[in-house]
């Protein structure tokens, strides 16, 4: 099998398998999996900047945020229905992603870091000081009839799973169809040696400039999605928290790989929901293993089955 | 008709005139060595030319047009290819990602072939990075190769090539030799020898003399300055 036959296989054979799974596991495990597909296409989009293009962002909440809160303020406060709402909240992680990229790409490194930072950070304390509409810090919950498409109702469990599983695969495929093609392969250029790539004839700068927008409009899709599945949108999702999460699930999953943003999404929430079964210290048990791993996988989940087993795994 | 011409290029660093108002041209399809002691100035002098090194004075001219303001990536993309002396290849992609980087496609009959030409073409799917030097100086070549320019520029090609690959070398760039023009800053005299349609000598940021390999042979200041009393 060629490389791109394989990748495909992969693919479409994950997805076949959760929709499967969507039928089999008990409505907990449902319900759970739903909101793990979610965080798991925010994690998708952090990783296009993180883990293929080398841009470490610690700011992508306010990419997730304004999805979420474009999305759900929409719905609530002007009463649009769910697909118009999507789709605004996706234009306003796209624009608040290529205003934070024009002005952010302009530093590197730890400057980037912390320029992304410093945006999510005001992205924050707006949403909080807007509470008037935003609710602040309690938020709000979006009305529950509201939350259907074409008559199919949002909150019946089986739907959500399918919807969430959805935006999830949408998000998978586009991200996987593009690191085959030239533009992905550039923005793995830019990552490995950018100075190579300039002199290659590559516009660094649009390819960075892209990849942000994308990056942080997945984000968004995400944040939208979470809004309208879950019917709530709070401040937190915009705080520096929901910004170290997505780094985090890339790491373990294994950054620069299509799925282990999934993987690492999935075993991050798993872990704290088994070690909090066991004792309230549960975040003890979970950064224990996760010391462990980022110590005997750095490469991650995913990132150790390529580099061990699978070298063709996209 | 000239592919390449500098009006009084200059780079400052500091209070140090790295290449001090060189003016250069350079005709469609001839083979070019830029030759002089170490820290002459030649990397300088062709980063700027390539964009790479912004000037500090002076204009770049090719084929005709004024390309002085434009980034680095536009004037690649105008037909420039550029291999760096200290090699610059991506260590822990495959050779064939390295080389359709290059191309801008993934082609794999297209790829191959553009390795055929430095020899590599049986190690693919390795990854760059665990090649031997020397083949990984071979793999930027193909990759500047495989960009088919206009104007190729060769920041020393052969430092740690083999003889047999030197010999390899010398016969790619004749085969290019006519469609592609070609700047090799080299530090092998038989390479230049052998190779150059003719010769420019750079010392301390200026030009020394220029001429045919000949000319530059008998010359008696470059003797001095530059290839000792042989
Ligand atoms: N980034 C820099 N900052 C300060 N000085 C520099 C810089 N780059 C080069 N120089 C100086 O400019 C002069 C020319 O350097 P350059 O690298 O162009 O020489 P070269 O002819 O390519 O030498 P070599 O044969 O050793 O490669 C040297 O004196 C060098 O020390
Ligand atoms: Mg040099």
């Amino acid at each position: 099998m060629s490389l791109d036959t394989r990748s495909v296989t992969l693919h479409l054979g994950l997805i076949a398998a959760l929709i499967v799974l969507g039928f089999v596991l008990p409505t907990y495990h449902q319900g759970n999996l739903a909101r793990i597909l979610v965080l798991a296409t925010y994690a998708v989009g952090y990783n296009v900047l993180f883990g293929y293009t080398g841009l470490l962002s610690l700011g992508h909440a306010m990419f997730f945020a304004a999805g979420m809160y474009g999305c759900g303020l929409a719905m609530h406060l002007g009463g649009v229905t769910v697909i118009p709402a999507l789709v605004i909240g996706l234009i306003c992680a796209a624009a608040l992603s290529a205003v934070v990229a024009l002005l952010a790409l302009r530093t590197i490194g730890v400057a980037f870091m912390i320029v992304t930072l410093m945006f999510a950070q005001s992205v924050y304390l707006t949403a909080l000081y807007l509470g008037e509409w935003t609710g602040g810090d309690e938020g709000f919950v979006i009305a529950q009839a509201s939350r259907q498409i074409a008559g199919y109702a949002l909150t019946d469990p089986l739907t959500r799973y399918y919807a969430a599983l959805s935006l999830f695969a949408i998000a998978l495929l586009i991200t996987a169809r593009m690191m085959q093609m030239s533009f992905g392969r550039v923005l793995i250029g830019v990552r490995e040696n950018e100075e190579r790539t300039r002199m290659l004839g590559y516009d660094v700068f649009r390819h960075k400039l892209a990849a942000v927008v994308i990056s942080g409009t997945i984000a968004g899709a995400a944040g939208a999605g979470y809004a309208v599945l879950f019917g709530y949108v709070g401040a937190t999702f915009a705080s520096v928290q929901y910004s170290i999460f997505p780094l985090l699930w890339v790491l373990l999953g294994g950054m620069g790989t299509t799925i282990g943003p999934l993987v690492g999404v999935a075993f991050m929430f798993y872990l704290i929901d088994y070690a909090s079964g066991i004792t309230n210290a549960y975040m003890l048990i979970a950064g224990a293993v996760l010391v462990l791993l980022t110590l005997f996988a750095r490469a991650g989940i995913v990132g150790e089955i390529r580099n061990r087993w699978a070298p063709w795994l996209p | 008709m000239m592919l390449l011409e500098t009006k009084g290029l200059t780079r400052i660093y500091g209070g140090l005139r790295a290449v001090d108002t060189v003016d250069y041209t350079l005709a469609k399809g001839e083979i070019h060595a830029l030759i002089g002691p170490n820290g002459a100035g030649k990397s300088t002098f062709v980063g700027m030319v390539s964009g790479r090194i912004p000037a500090s004075e002076g204009e770049v001219w090719f084929d005709g047009e004024n390309v002085t303001a434009l980034p680095a990536h536009a004037r690649i993309q105008r037909g420039m290819a550029y291999t760096f002396q200290i090699t610059a290849i991506y260590a822990r992609l495959s050779l064939f990602d390295n080389v359709a980087l290059a191309l801008g496609q993934r082609d794999k009959a297209k790829v191959r072939a553009a390795l055929d030409r430095v020899g590599l073409a049986n190690r693919m799917e390795q990854i760059a990075g665990d090649l031997a030097y020397g083949h990984q100086r071979l793999l930027e070549i193909a990759m500047g190769v495989a960009q088919t320019p206009r104007l190729l520029i060769l920041d020393e090609p052969t430092q740690g090539l083999a003889e047999s690959e030197i010999e390899e070398f010398n016969t790619l760039i004749r085969e290019l030799a006519g469609d592609t023009t070609i700047l090799l800053i080299e530090h092998n005299m038989s390479v230049v020898m052998a190779l150059a349609d003719e010769i420019t000598v750079l010392e301390t940021g200026k030009i020394l003399a220029r001429g045919t390999p000949a000319e530059i042979h008998a010359n008696a200041d470059v003797q001095n300055a530059y290839l000792g009393t042989g």
